[in-house]
């Protein structure tokens, strides 16, 4: 089988969703060129009413978003870096997210919004943000993180599907990681966790983008004789507690990797969780390594120094470990 | 535009239907009747009708925090807005949105907003919706004075405009933004030239005069429903009442805006005013008017006792609703 890049992934997902329902329709800046690829081509497929290039105009197109899908339609919605949300506060988390609970289920949000997010390589701080714990404690959005194509096309599918608004963070770093991707229809449910790699002495949670470097981490500990387990929550909301909390069990040790910052970030919010529910099962004090409580700076060896890396991980696995 | 006697009957009921429903609002919230806090549209009846006796069924609106009178003139039923404000399961919003967050989509009400220039990009969107479907809906968009120093008016209306989008913009100008004159915060003295710098057209209204806001609102409706895009309409206005019911209790009284201002403006009372052009113009006459006065006190009598004697949500409806 060929393999597919993520960047590739999304396009086909995209274009398969849109082929399969005529209401659904794409929007945002840029979309008709595609100028990262995901986007490149689905003009020449759709025509001009169902792919959109938007203003530069976040809170007026994110918003235009929320009000074509409560008359009907299912957007597809590229807000192009996910620091822009911050242009669209208002229209994601007063209005997307609130509707449907505050007309006591009259109204309907079946958007989907897609972003780039994470340490690209010196693109600096308002574009490097990894921004999705801004939106976990908003109530009645579904957040994706994928973390390679397969998953990307599986879950980006579903999320087109699903009549809730969804946002699917796409980490800027992965666009030409290739992978295999099943044939025919695939679909990645939302709310399922994969267990990238099985082990018995010690579980990391890796979100997004920390999967393939906790993967390469997990190798270098097996070498030592640590046999890691990597769960990968693929969407943080809604989030697969029973995944996660049977590996703890399994393994009583836990690290999560993420590459959101240490205060009120989704690995905080894992680490709660596990504490909350999972604190019989460990061994060892939960440890977290996440992005420094900085902006993500513009020049590479502050870049590398401010994000986790492969040395960071191994290091904190050993420490839980005892060695 | 010759308008039937009819529409003309069906317009006073609008009106009336508002500013009893209203006045009753502010009396039962005063009485501490109703929870949270209530904005009132007593004064502004005639554009909120105006403008949905040019509409279809079939077409939207998207509303604001002082939304009631846009809701009743789109045909909302009282005994749910009023059950609503209650805070009872009956409401249109089972108690969890309140007098700002009311939504009826089988009416084409997309819904009042808590949050000024909220509704501005949702009805862009809702008309773009009624565009990739291939419907000739038109979405009619109110906001006030104050949303329109808001950056999501004038993104939409850029965004309405190069898309040509099938939508009708009405500021609602009522002269204060909250507790600030209008003048005190916004750069120009018509909200209707902003229209200019989006290539669009701009208009002034008499918001006090249903007949005028009419007449404009299906100008505007022709153009936007045969794809020659968004007008902005503004119809210069006044509530009588505050920005909230009760505020005297925090602000005072005469605090921000005087007696003389608020009588001399309503002396221009939209109802007395289209009462006094039917009745002199032979139209309708005044025993027709006492009967639909007559008749919506009725229905908001049993509005009143059917949302006093339902049923609060059971607390095991608050995690109901927040996904499909």
């Amino acid at each position: 089988m060929a393999l597919t890049t993520f960047t590739l992934a999304i396009n086909q997902a995209i274009a398969e969703e849109m082929e399969r329902d005529p209401l659904t329709f794409l929007m945002g800046e840029d979309v008709v060129l595609g100028p990262f690829g995901a986007t490149k081509g689905l003009l020449q497929k759709f025509g001009p009413v169902r792919v959109r290039n938007t203003p530069i105009s976040e809170a007026g197109f994110v918003g235009a978003a929320v009000g074509a899908a409560m008359a009907g339609t299912r957007p597809i919605c590229e807000v192009e870096f996910a620091s822009f949300f911050y242009c669209a506060f208002d229209q994601v988390c007063n209005q997307a997210a609130k509707l449907r609970y505050m007309s006591g289920g009259q109204a309907h949000m079946p958007i989907t919004f897609r972003a780039l997010f994470g340490a690209l390589g010196g693109a600096a701080a308002q574009h490097s943000e990894t921004v999705y714990a801004q939106f976990l404690s908003v109530p009645g959005l579904k957040l994706v993180v994928p973390s390679g194509p397969a998953d990307m096309k599986g879950l980006l599918k579903s999320a087109i599907r699903d009549d809730n608004p969804v946002i699917v963070f796409e980490h800027g770093a992965l666009g030409r990681l290739k992978e295999e991707i099943p044939a025919g229809d695939y679909l990645v449910p939302l709310g399922k966790a994969a267990i990238k790699r099985p082990g018995k002495d010690v579980t990391i949670v890796a979100i997004g983008a920390m999967v393939s470097k906790s993967l390469k981490a997990a190798e270098k500990l097996a070498a030592e004789g640590i046999d890691v387990e990597i769960v990968d929550p693929r969407t943080l909301v809604p989030l697969d507690e029973d995944a996660i909390l049977s590996s703890v069990e399994k393994t009583n040790r836990v690290v999560v990797v993420d590459e959101g910052h240490w205060r009120g970030g989704a690995a905080a919010d894992i680490a709660a969780i596990i504490a909350e529910k999972g604190f019989d099962f460990l061994d060892a004090p939960i440890r977290r390594v996440t992005a420094l409580d900085v902006p993500i700076p513009f020049s590479p060896p502050l870049e590398k120094a401010a994000i986790p890396d492969e040395a960071k991980i191994i290091a904190t696995v050993r420490q839980v470990m005892g060695r | 535009m010759d308008v039937g006697k009819d529409l003309l009957l069906q317009m006073y009921r609008g009106m009336q239907r508002i500013r009893q429903f209203e006045t009753r609002i502010r009396d039962l919230f005063l009485a501490n009747e109703l929870p949270g806090f209530v904005h009132l549209s007593i004064g502004e009846e005639a554009s909120a009708v105006g403008v949905c006796s040019a509409l279809r069924d079939t077409d939207r609106i998207t509303s604001t925090h002082r939304g009631h009178s846009h809701l009743i003139a789109k045909g909302g039923t009282l005994r749910r807005m009023m059950a609503e404000l209650y805070g009872k399961r009956t409401g249109y919003c089972k108690g969890k949105g309140g007098s700002m967050h009311i939504v009826d989509f089988s009416l084409g009400i997309l819904g009042a907003n808590g949050i000024v220039g909220g509704g501005l990009p949702i009805a862009a969107g809702s008309a773009l919706a009624a565009v990739v479907t291939g419907r000739d809906d038109v979405t009619a968009c109110f906001f006030g004075d104050g949303a329109s120093n808001e950056g999501t008016f004038h993104e939409s209306l850029n965004l309405a405009a190069v898309w040509k989008l099938p939508v009708v913009f009405v500021c609602e100008n009522n002269l204060y933004g909250e507790f600030t004159p209008m003048q005190d915060v916004t750069s120009v003295k018509d909200i209707a030239v902003r229209a200019k710098a989006y290539g669009i057209p701009g208009e002034i209204v008499d918001g006090n005069n249903v007949l005028e806001v009419y007449n404009h609102t299906t100008r505007a409706v022709a153009r936007a429903r045969a794809g020659e895009g968004p007008t902005l309409l503004e119809c210069k206005t006044y509530r009588w009442e505050g920005h909230v019911a009760g505020e005297q209790a925090f602000i005072g009284a005469g605090s921000y805006r005087t007696e003389a201002e608020i009588a001399e403006w309503k002396t221009r009372c939209p109802i007395l005013h289209f009462e006094k052009m039917v009745v002199e113009g032979k139209k309708i006459s005044r025993a027709e008017l006492d009967r639909i006065v007559q008749e919506t006190q009725a229905e908001l009598e049993e509005a009143v006792s059917f949302a006093r004697s339902s049923p609060l949500p059971d607390p095991s409806e608050v995690t109901d609703d927040v996904y499909a």
